[in-house]
């Protein structure tokens, strides 16, 4: 590693106080702390620190994703060759999706980091770690049919007037990947939603059935699927949500290590495992009639339980908060799931929603704490 | 009967080179220094000038505002030196020891019959008025307050704290003492907090409230049993004593003598044989550890790891502490040191929990840069007391005084917000935080 750290030596230079590039040096100092952590040492407060920073939990968070990813990958080829007929191996069946997917990542990485950096630069602060994870999450919330110029302006949306706007990673209202999504899907909804977009078609085919279950629900049609193939995953769907079971190992790998809260995942599912309940009693349409568990385990109610609910940025930020906040994602996801059709997309709207009520919710969690000190304060000087 | 006091909110942080239970006397320094700077809100004036003798516990100076606040020499001497700062601003009154001590003889009165003026009276001219300090603000006293209780911890639950009870066993009757003239000052309680876990002498002692804490640090931290038992409202007092400045109190009545001599702990993982050493404050300490650590590349720590001053350059044991603390300083870069589960990274909060495993010896490095509010879930998790720490830091961040006064700024010390420091991902120096606010809110409110 010593060759490393003498090329960056030997650069420094240009980007200190006087340098050549001078302006650059938060994109130089990204580069150098990615590559190695500083030896600055504590100068106040605690003299000890605890070896977590954010690159450390945005990375744990990639590390989460990676069981979703792959197998939505796989996935990707799976239902490609399941269309067209054809039987290859599973190699085949990934490499096939790998192929269609890295493009998506790739650009969602060019063009976000692009885009951080520039602010960092003109801002002359750090470059966050924050879009690692949006970075990552964008593609695998997207159907894979999507063409990469609608990706690129979606992820320039979501990154300048969902994050930087308000002051980047830590000020952002709303979780950046969503609004990326919700970009996409409200201005160029042909590309977003349908039966069309979750696989690609394969040309030698003229009709096919890309429809996901909540669509074929909505339509009042039979779901060709059965409760293993959707806690597997091997449903369409947007690239990275599908499959249950690899969200649910991202899932152990944020509680062990801490990185996500586990109340806003069990208030999350318990919220719509009641919710989806209520409707099962009602049993006014078929939506209402799924059964209220396998409502938790289609159309990215997991996924976005698990990642995208957990953003500890947009969620609420008291203990207190966290189970209101959770509670109300799965009430809300489930209920805009069955009450339009139109719009299956009801996790994502149901968070985005409470993103922007998350903040009220801890005003008045805060509040709480406020009276019963003013109480107090009024009992013993009284 | 004895009260008690349980936490769950908090982190035990396990590190090598804990003191042992061996007692030894240091070697008398080449120098003392008394550092004004250390007198959170003391304006000095100067009684002495260079060349002058003073005997211990003759006044050095006072504080600008409140005349009657003393601060006197720990030892006999010659004033050597006085070390001025920026715009004259005092740091060091450095003194020359005589090779033994002669004291200025006090009056000695017995606390149990004194009136509480008189006593109030010896405190402030022996200068150690100063070892009280009040909340809220959690700066030294004003003589003038009346406080409704009084709190002294003798559960140091830091990392690698000082076992008091090891440490005034040679002093429990002036232990004693002191607690009685604690008792003259205020017209309610006076609490001592002990370990709950392991019985000691301190149980013994009389006339007190007795609270035994149980769970991890901060649960030996005043503002925990402050909060369960005396809450502050606005316009309330509490005063809080260190134990050790209890019997060093307490010898000065049974004395009359300013004998500040306290039994320190000498710890950390770079010092080659930790133990408690009897040492006077103010001491130059570069020939005091002169062969006691490993390791020249250290950062030498008046105080513990969370809470402590850093004097690796100054090398003058402070005036408060208790500890001196010696950790490796870490200033190396590693390479992908971001990276989780990976190569000698050590455990940290969110690796499975640090609170299980093997003592470990974690050094000074920052391990990351400071960024923005994020992980708002880690702030909570070690914050035991009734309040939202995001939202208290927030506000002070702003010097939002309402807001501040609102979510209870003053219930805290910056000490109560160590393990944030210590814990947080965004490396933001929290303790820094509350001080700033409380300054504000010191100057608003008053």
């Amino acid at each position: 590693m010593k060759f490393i750290e003498k090329f960056f030596n030997k650069y420094e230079h240009l980007f200190l106080e006087g340098g050549k590039y001078e302006k650059l040096r938060p994109a130089y100092m990204a580069m150098f702390t990615f590559m190695f952590t500083p030896d600055e040492t504590t100068k106040k407060g605690a003299h000890i620190r605890d070896a977590v920073d954010l690159k450390r939990v945005m990375f744990t968070v990639v590390l989460a994703l990676i069981p979703a990813t792959l197998f939505g990958m796989w996935n990707v080829g799976h239902q490609y060759y399941l269309q067209a007929g054809t039987e290859v191996s599973n190699m085949e069946q990934f490499m096939y999706g790998f192929w269609k997917v890295l493009p998506m990542i790739i650009v969602s990485y060019a063009v976000g980091l692009g885009i951080e950096f520039y602010f960092a630069v003109l801002r002359g602060h750090e470059v966050n770690e924050g879009y690692l994870v949006s970075g990552l999450l964008i593609p695998l919330i997207m159907p894979v049919t999507i063409p990469l110029w609608i990706l690129a302006v979606s992820v320039a949306f979501a990154v300048v007037i969902g994050k930087e706007v308000f002051g980047g990673t830590g000020m952002n209202i709303v979780n950046p990947a969503l609004t990326a999504r919700a970009f996409a899907f409200f201005a160029y909804p042909t590309f977003m939603s349908g039966n069309e977009v979750w696989i690609p078609k394969p040309e030698t085919v003229d009709a096919y059935s890309g429809e996901t279950i909540l669509g074929a629900l909505g339509q009042g049609h039979e779901i060709a699927y059965t409760w293993k193939e959707m806690f597997m995953g091997t449903i369409p769907g947007s690239v990275g949500e599908t499959s249950v079971v690899m969200i649910l190992i991202g899932a152990v790998l944020l509680l062990l290590t801490r990185v996500a809260s586990w109340r806003i995942m069990v208030s999350g599912f318990l919220g719509a495992a009641l919710m989806a309940l209520v409707f099962n009693l009602w049993g006014a349409n078929t939506l209402m009639q799924l059964p209220w568990w396998q409502h938790l385990l289609v159309g990215g109610l997991a996924f976005g339980v698990v990642f995208m609910a957990t953003d500890p940025v947009t969620a609420a930020q008291t203990r207190r908060g966290k189970w209101i906040y959770g509670f109300l994602i799965g009430v809300f996801a489930i209920l805009i799931r069955v009450f339009n059709p139109a719009y299956p997309e009801g996790v994502m709207l149901a968070i985005l929603l409470l993103n922007v009520v998350a903040p009220t919710i801890d005003y008045y969690v805060v509040q709480a704490n406020i009276k019963k000190r003013m109480k107090r304060f009024e009992k013993q000087t009284a | 009967m004895y009260k008690q006091v349980k936490i769950n909110r908090g982190l035990n942080i396990p590190l090598k080179g804990r003191a042992a239970h061996v007692l030894e006397v240091a070697p008398r320094a080449s120098m003392y220094a008394v550092k004004p700077t250390e007198f959170y809100g003391i304006n000095p004036r100067l009684t002495v000038k260079i060349g002058d003798h003073v005997d211990a516990g003759d006044e050095l100076f006072y504080h600008k505002y409140i005349d009657r606040i003393k601060f006197t020499s720990p030892v006999s001497g010659t004033i050597e030196d006085i070390i001025r700062g920026e715009k004259r601003k005092i740091l060091k009154i450095l003194i020359k020891p005589d090779t033994t001590d002669t004291y200025k003889n006090f009056e000695v009165v017995k606390p149990e019959n004194a009136d509480r003026s008189q006593i109030l009276d010896l405190l402030l001219q022996s200068g150690l008025f100063a070892t009280i300090k009040q909340r809220p603000y959690d700066v030294i006293a004003h003589p003038d307050d009346k406080p409704k209780a009084i709190f002294v911890s003798a559960y140091d639950s830091a990392p690698l704290g000082v076992d008091y009870a090891f440490a005034l066993k040679s002093k429990m009757k002036d232990f004693e003492t002191g607690i009685t003239v604690l008792k003259k000052l205020t017209d309610g309680d006076v609490y001592l907090i002990v370990n709950g876990n392991t019985a000691s002498d301190f149980d013994k002692i009389t006339g007190v409230q007795v609270v035994k804490a149980f769970g991890p640090h901060p649960v030996g931290n005043v503002s925990i049993s402050i909060e369960k038992f005396e809450p502050i409202a606005k316009g309330d007092r509490v005063w809080t004593v260190n134990p050790a400045d209890v019997a060093i109190i307490g010898n000065f009545f049974n004395t009359g003598q300013y004998r500040p001599e306290r039994h320190i702990a000498l710890a950390g993982s770079q010092v080659k044989d930790p133990k408690y050493y009897s040492i006077i404050p103010g001491a130059y300490l570069s020939d005091f550890l002169k062969d006691k650590l490993k390791d020249d590349n250290v950062r030498i720590i008046s105080g513990n790891v969370l809470t402590g001053s850093n004097i690796t350059k100054d090398r003058f044991l402070n005036f408060y502490d208790n500890q001196i603390t010696v950790i490796p300083l870490g200033n190396k870069l590693r390479f992908m040191g971001w990276m989780p589960f990976l190569g000698k990274n050590r455990k940290g909060f969110y690796n499975f929990g640090i609170e299980s495993s093997k003592e470990l010896d974690i050094d000074a490095n920052l391990y990351g840069e400071e960024r923005a509010f994020v992980m708002t879930e880690e702030f909570e998790a070690v914050m035991p007391l009734d309040i939202y720490p995001v939202h208290l830091l927030k506000a002070a961040l702003l010097g939002d005084v309402e807001k501040m006064e609102q979510l209870g700024i003053l219930e805290v010390a910056p000490e109560d917000f160590a393990l944030l420091d210590y814990i947080n991902s965004s490396k933001i120096d929290t303790q820094e935080l509350i001080r700033k606010g409380l300054d504000i809110m010191q100057v608003e409110i008053g």
